[in-house]
């Protein structure tokens, strides 16, 4: 990677960080701001969520909408938002119904915001909530807009159910027919098995394959045990347990439908029962199959949104300033052709953000790596320790480096919680928010990977 | 629960055979709506003391009909008798006979007030004779009177004077439908502070109230009126009733906090969060409470404990908090909920008993400590009161409670949140050490 030295980063502010020494990538996708002035800090003011719920159980029949609003709904309790006009909510479901083409801004309207609330849907599969939060917070710094509320939700419950490719082409056929012979032509092209519902499925589109298998054949790859796939889902467990015994989550989760803690979680979980469950993914490869209900997410219903904002907004309207978001990097591997596995691409990004920023893992407390399964946390891991992956495959001159056990998914993570897909990026940026507010200094790193070979990082730092 | 058997006495046909067969004849009550008179028809004001004409004035102040006399016949609204310089029993006479004569003219909902003194360290005993005969009359008063009206008293400590401020404010407030379900209590006025009543719909409007319990019921109620007479809500309760607690804050334009009021950093974050958000705090109103009834002989530690917890340690701790912060404003009003169980006993209820007294115990002590600064603490003990728990009493239990007050029927959660808004109110700011009872003068508890 060629980093020729520019202007001063422009995405980081205070505490020391915008020395001149700091670069930007100068490909043209951080185009600095004319005449050098810095864009404001757009800041993590706070954040909401409904508990998490496996799919079929509690939440069995709320919808997306119903789910989004009431996570709006507690977080504009949270905040004393009623009547407020937010300068733009954005949030978005992977799972979506084709009603709810407006889902934001029909949450919206259902909720205690003032109805002349703008919003808009966006949809970046498992990364749509820490996408809505890195557009959200641009608009922010741009001084587009003063304040915004960015996240997602997801009902694997109240899935969409299709019909067939065959039943939908006679359809519309018909209703295009005039006469009773073309509508009887457009009949006779129905097949029984045309009948068949398509159930919703998560494989992905080019490859037919679930996201587990394509896991499954990335674990294989880097060699990752069962045992350390085990030990990283208790951790997560106990981790939040722990969370939630010492009020963690006492300003980030809001109850729903009598659910007032993530469903999903086991606090009581250990190595021994976690070891007992068989494969579920990979059974059908060569190496030994490691994947499991316990150390893979579940299907998982919820809904969660996070508050930004300006200085100038958190300070006019008397409101905690939590985090700093500083920066934030996509990227997409290859996994069709097999060059890269699916679920790879944050690997990528990484360096990338890091060098823009001109920081290191040295520069983080805490490290947010969404635990997709067990075995993604910990491919990731052993990518950026390889050297050899990282000359390779980054371009970098040897490993980017370790992660800590210790600051990882320290208040637990997707294993623990749950994965609604578009729900999980404002998840995680509320809770790391709020953990570098209680540590009042230093910065964390955020790691999503999502369907589709893609992957979005993104940092904050304290305030 | 609805009450049944109060909207049936009340259908026409009905009411004539509840008459004649001697059954309790409950009626609506009437309550406070914005805009309507303080008193539904004439106050007459009866009394041979200096202060009757003070009195006078004042309730002139509030555009009501004010008379010194009746004609016959006329209908009458409330009285208001001034008792404050007595020191005989045999001046209660005249003034009692006279106001007897009167009642069978009371509207449906009419008041009668009593203004006079409690007895005295060193008071002579002819005066102390007349001065607690009162308090007897009128107990038995309230319990004579039908159709709504109720009996109540201000009692006023040496140095206050019938014009004081609180006196004022505790007369308005007991001739309104805000005291619906205040009858045969007396309200202690302990000093002239404070700034009486305001013509204001809104006496509470630039204060900010923390309601504890907020989710649900009475609490919820509370935030309700607290918002309606002006405060901003911070509405706490455990995590756990989030749900609701969001959809109150949201209904009031309050903000939800999410706090165990038994965690030690409690009164921490209440705090924190009223000064960042709010710039301080002017009410607590300490709604939190739990039941785990059982016998003695049946009791674990688990029940004993958790009420306890709840009911009273955690409003000890976070006062002590409270009162040593900066961020409590020096006027500030401490409102606890007591319970008439905690005054009269209830089988079944020696844990919640226990803590419920203690909470009177607890305001006696604070209120002690207070005197003179400003701030002031007072309990609000409810009697029976409609709401989902006592929904879920047996039938039969639940029937025989509602009927044994003086207004035979349960109270409102709205009627406990009338009480809570007057003591937390400016005007209320010369009462102070007070456990209020608010239970239709039930005989349980009175």
């Amino acid at each position: 990677m060629n980093n020729l030295p520019t202007e001063p980063n422009s995405m980081s502010e205070s505490n020391g960080m915008s020395e001149s020494n700091r670069t930007a990538e100068s490909d043209g996708t951080t185009e600095s701001y004319r005449g050098g002035a810095k864009p404001r800090a757009a800041v993590v003011i706070g954040g909401n969520r409904i508990p998490f719920a496996r799919s079929g159980g509690p939440y069995a029949y709320a919808s997306n909408q119903d789910m989004l609003t009431a996570a709006l709904d507690g977080l504009v309790a949270r905040f004393g938002l009623q009547g407020e006009r937010i300068g733009e909510v954005a949030a978005g479901a992977v799972l979506k119904h084709s009603r709810d083409f407006n889902l934001t801004r029909e949450a919206v309207l259902g909720s205690a915001l003032a109805a002349d609330t703008p919003a808009y849907d966006l949809q970046q599969a498992c990364a749509t909530g820490l996408e809505t939060v890195v557009g959200l917070s641009n608009k922010i710094k741009l001084g587009q807009i003063d304040s915004g509320i960015a996240g997602g939700a997801d009902s694997a419950s109240d899935a969409p159910v299709a019909v067939s490719e065959g039943l939908r082409r006679v359809l519309l056929d018909l209703s295009r027919a005039r006469t009773t012979p073309q509508k009887l032509a457009a009949l006779r092209n129905l097949r029984p098995a045309d009948l068949k519902p398509n159930a919703p499925t998560t494989a992905e589109p080019r490859t037919g394959l679930s996201m587990g298998e394509h896991q499954a054949i990335t674990t294989a790859r880097w060699d990752i045990s069962r045992q350390a796939q085990d030990e990283l889902a208790l951790a997560s467990h106990t981790n939040m347990a722990a969370a939630y015994d010492r009020g963690f989550f006492d300003d980030l989760v809001t109850p729903f439908r009598g659910v007032s803690r993530d469903a999903n979680l086991r606090a009581d979980t250990s190595l021994e029962k976690l070891a007992s469950l068989k494969p579920v993914f990979g059974r059908d490869l060569t190496a030994q199959a490691t994947m499991t209900a316990g150390n893979s997410t579940p299907l998982t219903d919820g809904a969660a949104v996070v508050l930004l904002g300006s200085e100038d907004y958190a300070r006019k309207h008397s409101l905690p300033m939590l985090a700093n978001v500083v920066d934030a990097e996509a990227a997409a591997v290859d996994f069709v052709h097999g060059k890269e596995g699916l679920l790879m691409a944050p690997v990528y990004a990484m360096p990338r953000l890091l060098q823009r920023n001109n920081m290191t893992f040295a520069d983080f407390d805490f490290f947010e790596i969404h635990e997709a399964f067990a075995s993604t946390v910990l491919t990731s891991l052993a990518a950026w320790e390889d050297e050899d992956f990282c000359r390779t495959q980054l371009g970098l001159s040897g490993a980017l480096g370790t992660v800590h056990r210790n600051k990882l998914n320290v208040n637990g993570s997707s294993l623990a919680a749950g994965h609604p897909f578009a729900a999980t990026g404002a998840r995680i940026v509320a809770s790391l928010a709020k953990s570098l507010a209680e540590k009042g200094s230093g910065r964390g790193l955020i790691s999503v990977c999502a369907a589709g070979g893609q992957g979005v990082v993104a940092i904050l730092e304290a305030r | 629960m609805a009450d049944t058997y109060l909207k049936f006495v009340n259908a026409q046909p009905f009411t004539r055979v509840a008459k004649a067969a001697g059954l309790p004849r409950p009626v609506p009550l009437r309550r406070y709506m914005q805009g309507e008179p303080i008193v539904p028809g004439p106050v007459l004001v009866l009394g041979r003391s200096s202060g009757t004409q003070a009195v006078s004035s004042t309730l002139l102040q509030w555009d009501l009909d004010v008379r010194r006399h009746m004609r016959p016949k006329e209908k009458l609204g409330a009285a208001v008798v001034i008792l404050d310089d007595l020191t005989h029993p045999a001046q209660l006479s005249d003034i009692f006979l006279e106001l007897g004569g009167l009642l069978r003219e009371l509207l449906p909902g009419g008041r009668v007030v009593t203004i006079s003194r409690p007895p005295a360290h060193g008071t002579p005993p002819e005066t102390a004779a007349a001065q607690r005969a009162v308090e007897g009359m009128l107990r038995s008063l309230a319990k004579e009177l039908r159709g709504g009206a109720t009996a109540n008293g201000i009692l006023l400590d040496a140095g206050v004077d019938v014009t004081g401020h609180s006196v004022s404010a505790a007369l308005e407030f007991l001739l309104s439908g805000k005291s619906a379900y205040v009858d045969g209590q007396f309200i202690t006025v302990g000093h002239s502070e404070g700034v009486g009543p305001t013509d204001s719909a809104t006496p509470l409007s630039g204060r900010t109230a923390v309601v504890t319990g907020a989710a649900r019921g009475i609490g919820a109620e509370i935030v309700q009126v607290l918002r309606r007479d002006g405060a901003q809500i911070i509405a706490v309760d455990v995590p756990a009733a989030g749900e609701h607690l969001a959809r109150v804050a949201n209904d009031v334009g309050g903000t939800a906090l999410q706090v165990d009021v038994t965690a030690p950093d409690a009164a921490e974050r209440i705090l924190h969060h009223a000064a960042t958000r709010y710039g301080g705090l002017d009410i607590m109103v300490h709604n939190a409470g739990i039941t785990r009834d059982r016998l003695l002989a049946n009791m674990d530690a688990a029940r004993w404990n958790s009420v306890m917890a709840v009911n009273l340690e955690s409003q000890l701790r976070i006062n002590v908090q409270l009162l040593g912060s900066p961020d409590f404003s020096a006027d500030g009003s401490i409102v606890c909920l007591a319970s008439t169980s905690g005054i009269a006993g209830n089988r079944g209820q020696t844990n919640y008993a226990a803590s419920k007294a203690g909470v009177i115990g607890m305001v006696r002590a604070t209120a002690e400590a207070l005197a003179g600064s400003g701030r002031t603490i007072n309990a609000v003990a409810p009697g029976f009161i409609e709401t989902d728990m006592t929904a879920k009493m047996p039938f039969a239990t639940r029937e025989v409670a509602r009927r044994l007050s003086s207004l035979q029927q349960g109270g409102l959660p709205l009627d406990v949140a009338e009480v809570v808004s007057f003591l937390a109110s400016p005007g209320a700011a010369g009462i102070s050490g007070q456990a209020l009872r608010v239970c239709g003068q039930n005989l349980v508890g009175a």
